[in-house]
């Protein structure tokens, strides 16, 4: 069975917001210094599900796939080390300033060009631009179905069983492959790299591609390719200004919160 | 002059009826439109529809489209994609509306790339001028905002629930309900639902309760929720939960509220050893007021807070429960 997993490097999202900062003519996030960018945790859960799958099967090839800077060859290469097989970086400064829809199209071009693929696997969404967009949009791109906020996915009978998380529940899902599946954080938790994969990772293979390896041209991609405008980004100002309750015991802060409450009407 | 626009909501079924986030949605588009001039759609697919076009024109449709078959009796992206492609082609809205549901985020993306153009999803604000959609979104895990336009028609864009007021219902509103014949060929189904297990709904609904208490890493366990679930109890109000608690396991994960759980709006939430990230804040901005209750004077909690604590919830959640009983009797 052939896994690609669409992986993304993003910077830190658990900064605090305290030191998150935004340059708004810019439109761009500013970077902190010295803080390393990671792989989007969902990501990380997809190669996990893909790893899994493998388990269970006994043999499955994982390749990542990554667009992105030449910088995303470091979190490429933590998936290696996750135990990923090999991995296809897709980078040139035509794909910049691109959206979504660019993004799908440049990683089902990638996904065509590797060929045979049965499972596409991303996180349910970028954990920067909390989108969710591209994986559905690799599966219309290559007319192939996909099945989204999965918890869970088997292989069974050539098919695909994915536990799908609704608001309110759950349900099953089969579809046939080939197929795209997101990947929800009810997963749980990731595996680390261990010492054997990722002294092994080193020697996996790393393809670089540019835009005319996977056919696709300048107008295609990048800012000339995007069907979206950014007008404006920013940090929204909140003007709530708190009222701290007082009080010596847990008894007196209750009650006077209470009081503040039922003086406000909300109890 | 403004060139009249025709806008399209795509409605989603719970429970034999539209899913509040649509009336919200009608009530934007029919603000819109009203400015503008042009039309109103909603289109709904699903198996038993009777009395479902009325009630859309009723709460601000012109034009209801309703595709009834059994084939649409539960959600399936193949499934509802032709029909609303040649529903797209016949009535050409400026834009197209689509509840940011698990449902409704699954659709999106594909429909609006089957279209030819692209998808904004988990919008909470929206503008229309000079014939410009623009759509304001939160990112980078709720600590910013984007605004962002599109280059291609339709506009295709998911909207979170509790931001737009919901058009108030006239019963006798004038309007067409057109019975559409479905273009679908079923055989073209490639996925299907085996089982579907819904929560059992204990206690009040999350997303339309007046008052949320939700608990977070503070709660240190599952016995920590207990103490939030009597609290929402002696208020009336519905259990909430961060992320944090959910992936530890301390509560249901239909509880969780964040950007990846639900959008609460309630008059008062209470958030309980919850730190205040943004990717939580993202599920509870819209609260009228919040309180905030943790050990740490500095969580980013209370910057939202219109109420703070700073104290021990294992504690506080006791006190609090004796007094609110108190304040009943």
């Amino acid at each position: 069975m052939k896994i690609v997993a669409c992986v993304k490097e993003i910077l830190d999202p658990d900064i605090a917001s305290s030191v998150f900062r935004v340059d708004e003519d810019a439109r761009k996030v500013i970077p902190i210094p010295g803080l390393r960018s990671v792989m989007s945790p969902f990501d990380e859960q997809a190669i996990e599900v893909a790893l899994r799958i493998r388990d269970a099967l006994g043999e499955a090839s994982i390749t990542l796939l990554s667009l992105g800077f030449e910088s995303a060859r470091a979190i490429v290469k933590h998936g290696l080390a996750l135990g990923a097989d090999e991995a296809v970086l897709l980078t040139d400064p035509a794909f910049e300033g691109g959206d979504s829809f660019t993004t799908a199209r440049a990683l089902a071009a990638a996904i065509r060009k590797i060929g045979d693929v049965d499972l596409v696997v991303t996180g349910r969404q970028a954990a920067d631009g909390d989108s969710g967009v591209v994986g559905c949009g690799i599966a219309e791109l290559l007319g192939v179905p996909a099945v989204t906020f999965a918890m869970d996915v088997t292989v069974a009978g050539g098919m695909l069983l994915i536990e799908r998380s609704l608001g309110d529940g759950a349900e099953t899902v089969a579809t046939p492959m080939p197929a795209v599946v997101t990947i929800s954080h009810e997963v749980g938790k990731v595996r680390h790299a261990s010492l054997r994969e990722t002294m092994k990772a080193a020697r996996k293979p790393m393809h670089v591609w540019t835009p005319e390896d996977v056919g696709l041209g300048p107008a295609e991609i990048g800012a000339k390719g995007a069907r979206r405008v950014l007008e404006r980004l920013y940090i929204p100002a909140n003007d709530v200004e708190c009222e701290y309750i007082d009080g010596k015991t847990p008894g007196e802060l209750a009650a006077n919160l209470v009081e503040r409450l039922a003086a406000a009407r909300l109890i | 002059m403004t060139k009249a626009i025709h806008v399209l909501v795509v409605v989603e079924m719970a429970d034999d009826r539209p899913v509040d986030l649509c009336y919200e949605m009608l009530g934007l588009a029919r603000r819109w439109v009203d400015a503008a001039g042009g039309a109103v759609h909603a289109c709904v697919l699903g198996n038993g529809l009777d009395g479902v076009g009325d009630d859309l024109i009723a709460h601000g449709a012109d034009r209801a489209h309703v595709v009834d078959a059994p084939v649409f009796a539960g959600y399936q992206a193949d499934a509802w994609l032709p029909d609303l492609a040649a529903i797209v082609a016949n009535v050409k809205p400026a834009a197209v509306m689509v509840g940011h549901t698990s449902q409704g985020a699954d659709l999106a993306p594909r429909l609006a790339f089957r279209l030819g153009s692209t998808v904004a999803t988990g919008c909470n604000r929206v503008s229309f001028a000079d014939g410009k959609v623009h759509v304001t979104r939160p990112c980078y895990g709720g600590k910013a905002e984007e605004v962002v336009s599109f280059l291609t028609d339709p506009a295709v864009f998911t909207v979170k629930s509790k931001c737009f007021e919901p058009w108030p219902a006239q019963e006798h509103r004038s309007g067409e309900v057109v019975r559409v014949n479905s273009v679908l060929d079923p055989a073209s189904i490639r996925t299907h639902v085996r089982e579907v297990r819904r929560d059992a709904s204990d206690g009040a609904r999350l997303e339309s309760a007046n008052i949320v208490v939700a608990g977070g890493g503070g709660m240190k366990g599952p016995q920590g929720f207990e103490l939030v679930s009597r609290l929402a109890g002696a208020l009336g109000g519905a259990v909430g939960a961060s992320r944090v608690a959910c992936d530890l396991g301390w509560c249901p994960p239909s509880r969780q509220v964040g950007l990846s759980g639900k959008t609460v709006a309630p008059e008062l939430y209470i958030a309980i050893g919850i730190s205040g990230a943004g990717q939580h804040m993202a599920g509870c901005a819209n609260a009228k007021n919040i309180v905030a209750i943790n050990t740490d004077p500095n969580a980013p909690i209370f910057r939202f807070a219109r109420y703070g604590v700073v104290g021990d919830c294992h504690q506080l959640m006791p006190a609090l429960i004796d007094e609110i009983e108190a304040l009943r009797k």
